[in-house]
């Protein structure tokens, strides 16, 4: 079967999620496209998107909606030559209403796991659990045809466990877009031993049909993205700890998250990052790491704690942050002082001794914002490292140490064959998350 | 032709134009409506002058208010302005992007058959109730919608005058046209940056050479230009008030503080038909030569001008629309910066439709206000020397060169 005739029938599981949504409408706008192809126009196209919440799907409709639209007003001009031959469709507004409604058209929703099994290729994001996913993929082996493609979205489970406790026959990659997936360029390649050659292909093309730059990785739990951003997570928590004895926790957690912001010259802080992500999909990502890699401890009692206390960070539905280690009011208001069980605000009187602590910012200190829009960051960004390797201050020193262990692990997922090149896996944090330069560096 | 009697121009103003730049702007948040700028234009007239009442009759210019902002019979919004304004004749004029010059032809026509002293004129476009790429429809309006509307471009107007460049390029090179293009919107923005009501007088940018030479980018906008090339999507109205010699003297203004239409002229185009020459303005050089030789002026006689630029392109054709060079040269005549303060021919002072801004239907009125301010000593910080018995000239134009009002205007006493 080849892909043009595959791209007839997906469909996607855990639709109406956070990663589901986005993948269901990449694919939507994918088969819109498709659709109105020389080729597409006397084919049929079917998309399925299956949640078990029923109310989900409904949000996931309108969703999808709003979004066709600001897809068809970027891309009116191309819209334009694809409809030219309809003669009815003669305004902007009659075109990208047209491209909506033709593009709505292949969509069906349900909640019925049965509906899915004459999908030719099944997208999957469900909930980061492998009990749920191996049942999952078990009674997909079992209903769907012999020849189906599975992409899962997994942040950490073993694709070739996946395979293997479903019976695939290597019909399954590792798909691992990155939030949000309508946006974000990167995506993860993850094969397994057994993954079919076949299919590795298509997964190649896909992405390149939906805009999307290709990094692979090795089926080593987590892969490079969570490889490296749990285990920088840990080193952040375990420096913060190191600090708490003599600031306390929420100063520590100030400490660090400035660090790792400002210092290194990241989008955000630490603990903003994994508040962004979830404290509890970061406990999930680091159980499994830990269950299926052997010669490294990755575990955090404080993660576990945080979650006892019910402090997890991630995002309402609207989007807008959740309290975690910060709490987010027009900005990071608060830090949370896990000795008191509650947030202490930001203000002077709180952070000014702490950043006294931390010394000034090493001369040719740039905002990360500013520096992006750089056209000669590199050679700024190492001006500014190399000054910073001078400064002795607290904050030079926590960074310096910062750099190293992220280049550590940077290092270590090359060594042991989670990422094939360095390149790899700087291209990940670059693309995936917004560095401005990679971990494995000459900076230090 | 010459007039059998005098026609002049006073009492300017106009809002600050709103839209993309200015800081007040946010595409989310509530804005003033139609009724707004009317009023706040219409109300700027009437400060200057010392009785309402003086005002016989009223104009409207405004091109798609019916779609913009779902509202026709314009002309009864006039009494909005002020109550004396209840009963007057009032009429809506519409010529797409040339409106505003022909608001203010068609006041100056009820002066000069003497049914009327003063006329109230206002020109307004309120267009930020849609995104651009919907006003890319309306505004294709100003094209021929049977014939050229489905093959046409998803930004109709931009790719009309996209191709208009392109054949520059062709015929002159690119880098010649290129440079004159890019020079016109820096002249714009540096023009702007001295006219408070501007859309682009908050522009901070350093180097504007940089910004105006982008590279287009024809998969989101148009072949050959760049969006810096084209004039701003804008909220505004502008108002002034057209009056015989005898209409100056009931609204108390001084023969100092008003400026002499001394000529004019008005040309239309087959909208139906695509220029001949896409590398000249033919339709803009008629009126603009008939408007001269009723002044019974030669080029070299004008001081400044206010020309239409919706597009950098415009505003280097319309320097050989002028006359004043001949075709083919305007490119480096512009690159030379013989348009800015200071050269040959300084055109658009307070920025133009690239840096003042373009509410359509308002801009032809809003450029007669400017050339009436330059020539009474009101243009404050973009106020050039104007000779005595000098010269300004207005180029109103509608469409792709279709619907054009030239006015040549002096000072009065
Ligand atoms: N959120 C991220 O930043 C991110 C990034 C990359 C990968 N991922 C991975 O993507 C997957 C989904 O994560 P998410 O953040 O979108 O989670 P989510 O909780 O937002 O969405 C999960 C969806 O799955 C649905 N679901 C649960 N059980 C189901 C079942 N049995 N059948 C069908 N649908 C079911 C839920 O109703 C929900 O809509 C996970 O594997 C996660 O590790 C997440």
């Amino acid at each position: 079967m080849d892909l043009a005739e595959r791209y007839q029938d997906v469909g996607v599981i855990g639709a109406a999620g956070k990663m589901g949504s986005g993948i269901a409408l990449l694919l939507t706008q994918e088969l819109g496209l498709r659709k109105l192809s020389p080729d597409g126009r006397e084919q049929s196209f079917k998309l399925t998107l299956m949640d078990v919440d029923d109310r989900a799907l409904d949000g996931l409709k309108r969703y999808l909606r709003g979004q066709l639209r600001k897809f068809a007003e970027k891309n009116t001009v191309r819209l334009r030559e694809l409809y030219a031959d309809r003669a009815d469709l003669v305004e902007n507004a009659e075109i990208i209403q047209a491209f909506i409604d033709d593009a709505l058209d292949v969509v069906r929703t349900t909640t019925d796991l049965g509906a899915l099994s004459r999908n030719h290729m099944i997208f999957e994001a469900i909930l980061e659990n492998i009990d749920l996913k191996v049942k999952i993929y078990d009674q997909l082996a079992k209903q769907c045809g012999p020849e189906t493609y599975f992409f899962t979205n997994t942040s950490s489970i073993p694709i070739g466990l996946l395979d293997e406790q479903a019976g695939l026959g290597g019909r399954i990659i590792g798909y691992h877009f990155y939030n949000p997936p309508a946006v974000q360029k990167l995506l993860e390649l993850i094969t397994s031993s057994k993954t079919r050659p076949d299919l590795i292909e298509a997964g190649k093309q896909i992405a390149a049909d939906l805009k999307k730059k290709v990094i692979p990785a090795n089926d080593v739990a987590g892969f490079i993205g969570n490889g490296h951003f749990i285990r920088d997570g840990l080193h952040g928590i375990s420096e913060m700890q190191a600090l708490r004895a003599e600031v306390g926790f929420a100063g520590a957690v100030y400490m660090i998250n400035r660090i790792t912001q400002d210092w290194l010259i990241r989008p955000m802080g630490i603990f903003q990052l994994i508040d962004y992500v979830g404290i509890d999909v970061f406990q999930c990502i680091l159980g499994v790491m830990d269950r299926f890699i052997d010669d490294e401890k990755l575990h955090s009692d404080l993660i576990d704690t945080l979650m006892d206390k019910d402090v997890r960070g991630g995002q309402r539905s609207d989007g807008s942050q959740k309290s975690g280690f910060l709490r987010y009011e027009k900005g990071i208001s608060a830090v949370y002082d896990l000795d008191r069980g509650d947030y202490v605000a930001l203000d002077a009187v709180f952070t000014e001794p702490l950043d006294e602590k931390l010394g000034p910012l090493p001369e040719g200190y740039l905002p990360w914002r500013v520096l992006a829009r750089d056209r000669a960051k590199d050679e700024k960004l190492a001006a500014y490292f190399a000054n910073l390797a001078k400064s002795d201050t607290l904050g030079a020193r926590l960074a310096l140490r910062y750099l190293q262990r992220s280049k550590e692990i940077g290092e270590y997922l090359v060594r042991s064959g989670v990422a094939g090149t360095p390149q790899d896996v700087n291209g990940v944090l670059l693309n995936g998350f917004y560095h401005l330069y990679g971990p494995i560096n000459d900076y230090v | 032709m010459t007039p059998r009697k005098k026609v002049y121009a006073a009492a300017g103003t106009y809002t600050i134009s709103l839209g993309s730049g200015r800081k007040e702007f946010h595409p989310k948040k509530p804005r003033p409506g139609l009724e707004h700028y009317i009023q706040e234009a219409g109300q700027g007239v009437i400060a200057q002058i010392s009785d309402p009442n003086v005002i016989d009759e009223c104009v409207v210019s405004n091109f798609m208010a019916a779609r913009f902002n779902r509202q026709g019979n314009l002309a009864a919004l006039m009494p909005t302005i002020h109550p004396s304004l209840e009963f007057k004749p009032s009429t809506r004029v519409e010529g797409a992007c040339g409106s505003g010059g022909l608001g203010v032809y068609t006041a100056m026509k009820s002066v000069l058959a003497d049914v009327a002293d003063c006329v109230l004129v206002v020109g307004t476009e309120v267009q930020n109730t849609v995104k651009a790429i919907y006003g890319a429809d309306i505004l294709a309006g100003a094209g021929h919608y049977a014939s050229q509307r489905k093959a046409g471009h998803a930004y109709f107007f931009p790719a009309f005058f996209a191709d208009r460049a392109g054949a520059a390029y062709e015929k002159y090179g690119f880098e010649k046209v290129r440079a004159a293009m890019t020079q016109w919107f820096v002249n714009a923005i540096e023009a702007a940056r001295r006219c408070p009501q501007a859309q682009e007088y908050h522009n901070a940018a350093e180097d504007l050479y940089a910004l105006g030479n982008a590279k287009p980018n024809p998969k989101a906008f148009a072949d050959h230009i760049n969006v810096f090339d084209c004039s701003k999507v804008s909220d505004g109205a502008a108002g002034l008030l057209i009056c015989s010699e005898e209409g100056l003297a009931k609204a108390g203004i001084e023969k100092k503080d008003a400026a002499l239409i001394s000529g004019w002229g008005t040309s239309v185009a087959d909208v139906t038909k695509l220029p001949e020459d896409p590398t000249s303005l033919a339709t803009s050089r008629s009126a603009i030569e008939k408007a001269m030789a009723m002044a019974g002026i030669g080029v070299s006689e004008l001081g400044f001008a206010e020309v239409h630029d919706c597009f950098s392109i415009t505003g280097v054709l319309m320097t050989e629309a002028t006359g004043l060079v001949p075709q083919g040269e305007g490119y480096e005549f512009v690159a030379q910066g013989e348009t800015k303060p200071g050269g040959r021919l300084p055109m658009n002072l307070s920025g133009g439709l690239i840096g003042h801004g373009h509410y359509t239907g308002g801009t032809g009125v809003r450029q007669t206000v400017d050339v009436w301010k330059q020539l009474t000593g009101k243009a404050e910080d973009f106020q050039i020397d104007v000779a005595e018995r000098s010269y300004g000239l207005v180029v109103s134009m509608g469409g792709n060169d279709k619907t054009v009002v030239a006015l040549a205007m002096t000072q009065a006493d």
